[in-house]
C-alpha cells in the first residue's frame, strides 16, 4: 500500500512481509529504527513465530544469525558503521559457510573521529567479504530490494547486504509503497536450506581445510557471486511482474545498474545510493542546457557487472565517479572497478570523494562537477568542498610544533574562532 | 558380591563399572552409547579434553533420546576432531569461530524454537581461551538472556591449541610460552584469576556445575541433569593436558583427581546463584603433589625451586577448601 | 517545489512537525519528503528539520538550504542561530511568539518581505489551552496551513490524527484548528490594511 512512512519503518515492515524466523539485532545509529519496529512487530505476532533476539554486541549478532541459519531459519539483522566492523570475523564468517542471511547497513561513517552521518565507509570496507551488495537509491527501492534479497540469497545460499544511506534514507519520510505480503509470498518462496544442522541427517559444519581444498571453497564463492550475476537479471524481471515496479528503483536496468540519460551522454557520473536523486536532478539541468550529461547508478556492487558497466559507459567521453567513500593512500573504490571494467578503452576517469561523515552533498556542487569536468579543470582525485584553508592550517601547526596535539580537535577549535 | 578392597585396588576410589547394577552403569559403558565424538580423531595421547568431550556429548545424547545440535568453538577439540574430509562428529555439528561458540548456540536455540523443535536441544562447547577470554562477553550474554544452551567449557588452563600460551585460565607460578619461568616473578603472575562458574553463577542462571575427568560418572550425572532442565546452563570441566601442563600421558585422569583432592579446583553444582552441592575431599594431599608432577611448575622445586610460591598455591587452596567445606568440618 | 525548514528544540517535537506536514502533503495527492537534520541533539538544543512537497516526484537530497517557508518553534533561536539563513524575499516566515517582531527584532527582517508573508501565532499558548503542554508543533502546522494554502487543514488534522492516540490526537488537532483560524484572521487584517 502507497503510504507517506519513514524509510527504517518502510525497511521493517517489508521485512515482517518476508516472514524471517529469527531477527537479532544490536542497536547503533542509524539503524535503529528498523530493529525498534521489528521487535514491536514481533511481540504483535505480524510476523508468525519469529524471534527477535536482543544481543550483545554486533558479534553476537552476526553469531546468532549464522546459528540460526544454519538451523534452517530465515534470517535477518540490521547494523551500521562501527557495529558493522565489530562484526567483520562472523561477517566473513558467514559468506564462507555460504549462509543465506540477509542484513542491512544503514551506511554510516567509520571512525576515528566519532561520527554518526552518512558516508559508505562502512560497507566498502566489506566489499571483499564474499557477501553480495545491493545499494538502495531510495526508500522504496531499499524496503524492495530486501525481497529481492532474500530470494537471491535463499537462491545461491550467500549472504547479502542491503545498502541504504543512513539518516538520507533510513530517516526520511516519504511515500513507498510498502510490499503486501500476498505478493511477497507469491515471490519469495519458502526457505529450503542447502545445508541444515538436523539430528535426523547429522552433518559437520565449519571444519578446518587445508591448502588442498582451500582456493576450491574460495573459488566457488567468487562463483556464487558470478552466478549472481545472472540470477539478479531474473529475480529483477520476476520481481517487475509480481510487484509492477523495478525492485531497485527508477531507471533500473537489469538489477545491475541504473541508466539515466546514457545513450548520447558525453559526461557521465557515476555513483551508488541516494546521492543518484540529486545527480539525475542536476542532469536534468544541464540537459535544459543542452548539455549532454548522463548518470549511471551501480546497484549491484558485489558482485560487480564489469560487462554491464563497460556497455553503459564505453561512449562516454568523461567519467566522473562521484563516492562517500574512499582508499587512503590510494584513491577511489568505486572508479578502481569501474576502471577494471574499462580496461583497455581509453576514458578519462575522474573521483571525486563526496558526502564524508555528513556533510551535505549539494545540487550546487554536483552541478559545479559537471561544469569542472566539461572545461577539463577536474583533478584525477579530488575532494568535493574540501576546506583547504582548515587542512592547511593544521599542517602549518604539524611544521611548526612537535606536540601539534589531537588532530581533529585542532580543526574543531580552527572553525570554532573563524 | 565382590571385596569392597577390589572399589580401591588402582588407588582411584573408582568403582569400576562391571561392579555396578544396570541403572548405575555409565552411559560410556553401555552398548548402545552413541560414540558422538567416535575414534579416529587426532588428540594428543592422554588428552583430557577428548574425554571429556566424549562423555560429555554421549551423555546429552542419551538424555535427548539422540536428538542434538552442538556448536564448537575454535580449538583443539575442533582442530583434532575435524580434519575433513574425516570428521569424529556422528551429530549434526557446527564451528563457527574462536569467540562465537555460545551466540551461534543461542542462534540454533531460537531457530528450533521458531520451528517448535522443542525436542531438539543446543550444546555449545570450547576450551577456557574461548571461554574465559575470547568468547566471555557473548557468554555473558547467553547467560543473561538466559537462552536454552548448555555451555561446556573444558579448562585445560591455557592456549594448547596455538603452542601453550597464557589465558584468563591460567594458574598462578604456571610455566607457558608466555609466561615463561624466568626473571623475579616466573611463571602467571598471581592474579584475582578468572573464575567462570562463579561468574555464570552471578547470572543467576538455572544450573552451574564443575566436574572433572577424574570422576567421569559424575561428569555424565551433571550433563544428564543439565539437559533434563532449560535456559542458560554451564559445566566446567578440568582437563589436564599432557603436551601443555609437560606430564605423562596416563597420568591425566590422576592429574585431574590430585587437582580436586588438593582443594585446587573445587567441584560443585549450582542451582540459580547457589551452591547446592560439593563433592567433598575424601583425603587432602598437599599441593606439592599434584604440581611437582608438572614441568608446568618444575620451576618451583628443587635447589632453585621457590617454597613461597608453592605455599601460596596452597593458600589458594586452602581458601577454596574454606569456601567450599571441601573437608564437610562445616557445622 | 516548495521546501520548508523548521526550528526548534530537541523536544519540541520538530522532526514530527516536519513528517507531519509531509503526510498532510501525502493525503492532498502530493509528493512530500521529510527528514530531519541528522544530529544527535539532547532535549532542549537547537534542532533542524525539512520538509519539502512537490507536484513531482523528489529526488534531491539535499538539506533545504534556501527554504520557501521557516517556521520557528522557540524564538529564543533568533539569538543563537541564523534561523533566516538561505531565506527568500518572497519567502514565508511562521514564528511562535506571544511579541511582535519588533519585540523580537527581526523588524527590520520583516520590513523587507512582503507584508502576508510574515506570521505571529501564539503556538505554545494555543497548545497549553488544547494539549495541556507547550508542544507548538500542530499548531504551527496549522498556522503554516493557513498561511501557506501549500496543504488543507483537513489534512494536517488527518495526519495528527494518524499519528497520535485519540486523545492526544483531539488536542492537537484543536491546537492546529485555532491556529489555522487565527492565521486567516492575521491575512484578513493585511489584506485590510492593504486595501485601505
Amino acid at each position: 500500500m502507497l503510504q507517506q512512512i519513514e524509510g527504517s519503518k518502510a525497511v521493517a515492515e517489508t521485512i515482517a512481509a518476508c516472514m524471517p524466523d529469527v531477527v537479532c539485532a544490536y542497536p547503533i545509529s542509524p539503524q535503529t529504527h528498523i530493529v525498534e519496529a521489528l521487535d514491536e512487530l514481533t511481540r504483535l505476532g505480524k510476523i508468525g513465530n519469529c524471534q527477535f533476539v536482543n544481543v550483545e554486541s554486533e558479534f553476537s549478532a552476526m553469531s546468532v544469525a549464522i546459528g540460526a541459519s544454519a538451523t534452517g531459519a530465515r534470517t535477518y539483522t540490521a547494523t551500521a558503521s562501527q557495529g558493522l566492523l565489530f562484526m567483520v570475523e562472523p561477517v566473513y564468517n558467514a559468506s564462507g559457510l555460504g549462509l543465506p542471511i540477509v542484513m542491512t547497513v544503514a551506511n554510516r561513517a567509520i571512525g576515528s573521529p566519532i561520527n554518526i552521518w552518512n558516508d559508505q565507509s562502512d560497507s566498502m570496507s566489506q566489499r571483499d567479504s564474499g557477501w553480495i551488495q545491493l545499494y538502495a537509491q531510495d526508500n522504496q527501492s531499499a524496503a524492495d530490494l530486501h525481497i529481492l534479497a532474500f530470494r537471491l540469497a535463499e537462491e545461491l545460499s550467500l549472504p547479502v547486504m542491503v545498502c541504504m544511506d543512513g539518516f538520507i534514507l533510513t530517516h526520511a519520510m516519504e511515500e513507498i509503497d510498502v510490499a503486501d505480503i500476498d505478493l511477497v509470498q507469491k515471490y519469495l518462496p519458502k526457505f529450503a536450506p542447502r545445508q541444515v544442522l538436523d539430528p535426523q541427517d547429522p552433518v559437520s559444519i565449519g571444519a578446518m581445510v587445508g591448502p588442498e581444498a582451500f582456493t576450491e571453497v574460495k573459488y566457488l564463492g567468487h562463483f556464487k557471486q558470478l552466478k549472481a550475476l545472472e540470477i539478479i537479471p531474473e529475480l529483477s524481471e520476476q520481481f517487475e511482474e509480481v510487484f509492477g515496479r523495478p525492485a531497485a528503483g527508477p531507471d533500473d536496468y537489469k538489477g545491475l545498474v541504473t541508466k539515466y540519460h546514457l545513450e548520447d551522454a558525453e559526461v557521465v557520473l557515476v555513483a551508488l545510493g541516494s546521492v543518484l536523486g540529486t545527480i539525475k536532478d542536476a542532469v536534468d539541468e544541464h540537459r535544459k542546457n543542452g548539455i549532454k550529461v548522463g548518470a549511471m547508478g551501480i546497484t549491484s556492487f558485489r558482485p560487480f557487472p564489469l560487462d554491464e558497466v563497460r556497455k553503459s559507459l564505453k561512449h562516454a567521453q568523461k567519467i566522473v565517479v562521484v563516492e562517500r567513500a574512499f582508499a587512503p593512500g590510494v584513491g577511489g573504490i568505486v572508479s578502481s572497478n569501474i576502471r577494471t571494467a574499462l580496461s583497455a578503452i581509453d576514458i578519462k576517469i575522474n573521483t571525486v570523494v563526496a558526502g564524508l561523515g555528513g556533510r551535505p552533498i549539494t545540487l550546487k556542487s554536483i552541478s559545479e562537477l559537471v561544469d569542472k569536468a566539461l572545461y577539463g579543470s577536474l583533478p584525477e582525485f579530488s575532494f568535493m568542498d574540501l576546506d583547504v584553508e582548515l587542512v592547511e592550517r593544521e599542517l602549518e601547526r604539524n611544521l611548526l610544533t612537535r606536540r601539534s596535539g589531537p588532530m581533529a580537535e585542532n580543526l574543531l577549535k580552527d572553525l570554532g574562532t573563524r | 558380591m565382590s571385596t569392597p578392597l577390589k572399589f580401591y585396588q588402582v588407588g582411584s576410589f573408582a568403582v569400576g563399572n562391571r561392579l555396578l547394577g544396570d541403572e548405575q552403569l555409565s552411559v560410556q559403558s553401555r552398548s548402545d552409547r552413541t560414540n558422538s565424538l567416535t575414534s579416529g580423531h587426532r588428540a594428543c595421547q592422554g588428552c583430557g579434553e577428548a574425554l571429556g568431550a566424549r562423555y560429555v556429548m554421549d551423555a546429552a545424547m542419551a538424555a535427548t533420546d539422540g536428538k542434538v545440535i552442538a556448536v564448537n568453538a575454535t580449538g583443539c577439540l575442533e582442530v583434532f576432531s575435524t580434519p575433513y574430509p574425516e570428521t569424529s562428529w556422528r551429530l549434526p555439528w557446527m564451528h563457527s569461530l574462536f569467540g562465537n561458540a555460545a551466540p551461534v548456540a543461542t542462534g540454533v536455540a531460537f531457530a528450533l524454537k521458531a520451528q517448535g523443535r522443542s525436542d531438539i536441544r543446543v550444546v555449545a562447547q570450547g576450551g577456557d581461551g574461548g571461554t574465559v577470554d575470547i568468547g566471555f562477553g557473548p557468554l555473558s550474554g547467553m547467560f543473561e538472556r538466559n537462552d536454552d544452551v548448555l555451555y561446556v567449557c573444558y579448562d585445560n588452563e591455557a592456549y594448547m591449541n596455538t603452542g601453550v600460551q597464557r589465558s584468563g585460565a591460567t594458574p598462578p607460578a604456571a610455566r607457558t610460552n608466555t609466561t615463561h619461568a624466568v626473571g623475579e616473578n616466573p611463571g602467571a603472575s598471581f592474579t584475582q584469576g578468572k573464575n567462570l562458574p562463579k561468574i555464570a553463577m552471578a547470572h543467576g542462571i538455572p544450573y552451574v556445575a564443575t566436574a572433572s575427568v577424574s570422576d567421569l560418572h559424575d561428569l555424565e550425572e551433571k550433563v544428564t541433569k543439565a539437559m533434563s532442565m532449560h535456559g542458560a546452563r554451564y559445566l566446567h570441566v578440568l582437563v589436564p593436558c599432557p603436551l601443555g601442563w609437560g606430564t605423562r600421558s596416563e597420568e591425566t585422569i590422576k592429574l585431574a583427581r590430585l587437582a580436586t583432592e588438593s582443594g585446587l579446583f573445587p567441584v560443585y553444582e549450582a542451582e540459580d546463584g547457589v551452591v547446592t552441592a560439593t563433592k567433598k575431599i575424601r583425603k587432602q594431599v598437599p599441593v606439592d603433589e599434584y604440581l611437582q608432577i608438572q614441568k608446568r611448575f618444575s620451576h618451583l622445586f628443587g635447589p632453585k625451586g621457590n617454597p613461597e610460591l608453592v605455599k601460596a598455591i596452597q593458600e589458594i587452596a586452602n581458601r577454596n577448601i574454606a569456601e567450599f567445606d571441601l573437608l564437610g568440618e562445616a557445622q | 517545489m516548495f521546501q520548508i525548514r523548521i526550528h526548534g528544540r530537541g523536544g519540541q517535537g520538530v522532526v514530527t512537525a516536519a513528517e507531519l506536514l509531509s503526510v498532510a502533503a501525502f493525503l492532498d495527492k502530493q509528493h512530500a519528503q521529510a527528514f530531519p537534520s541528522f544530529g544527535s541533539e539532547r532535549t532542549g538544543a537547537p534542532v533542524v528539520s525539512f520538509c519539502r512537497i512537490s507536484e513531482n516526484p523528489i529526488r534531491l537530497r539535499e538539506p533545504v538550504l534556501e527554504p520557501d517557508a521557516i517556521l520557528i518553534q522557540d524564538p529564543t533561536l533568533l539569538h543563537s542561530i541564523d534561523v533566516f539563513s538561505g531565506a527568500k524575499s518572497d519567502g514565508y516566515m511562521i514564528i511562535n511568539t506571544t511579541k511582535s517582531f519588533a519585540e523580537l527584532g527581526i523588524d527590520e527582517f520583516v520590513s523587507s518581505r512582503p507584508a502576508n508573508r510574515n506570521f505571529i501565532v501564539p503556538a505554545s499558548d494555543i497548545a497549553l489551552k488544547h494539549v495541556g503542554r507547550p508542544m507548538p508543533n500542530a499548531a504551527l502546522l496549522g498556522g503554516f496551513a493557513a498561511a501557506t494554502q501549500k496543504v488543507t487543514l483537513a489534512s494536517v488534522v488527518a495526519a495528527i490524527e494518524d499519528r497520535f492516540p485519540a486523545k492526544i490526537a483531539a488536542g492537537n488537532v484543536a491546537a492546529a484548528t485555532e491556529a489555522y483560524e487565527f492565521v486567516i484572521n492575521e491575512l484578513k487584517e493585511v489584506t485590510n490594511v492593504a486595501t485601505n
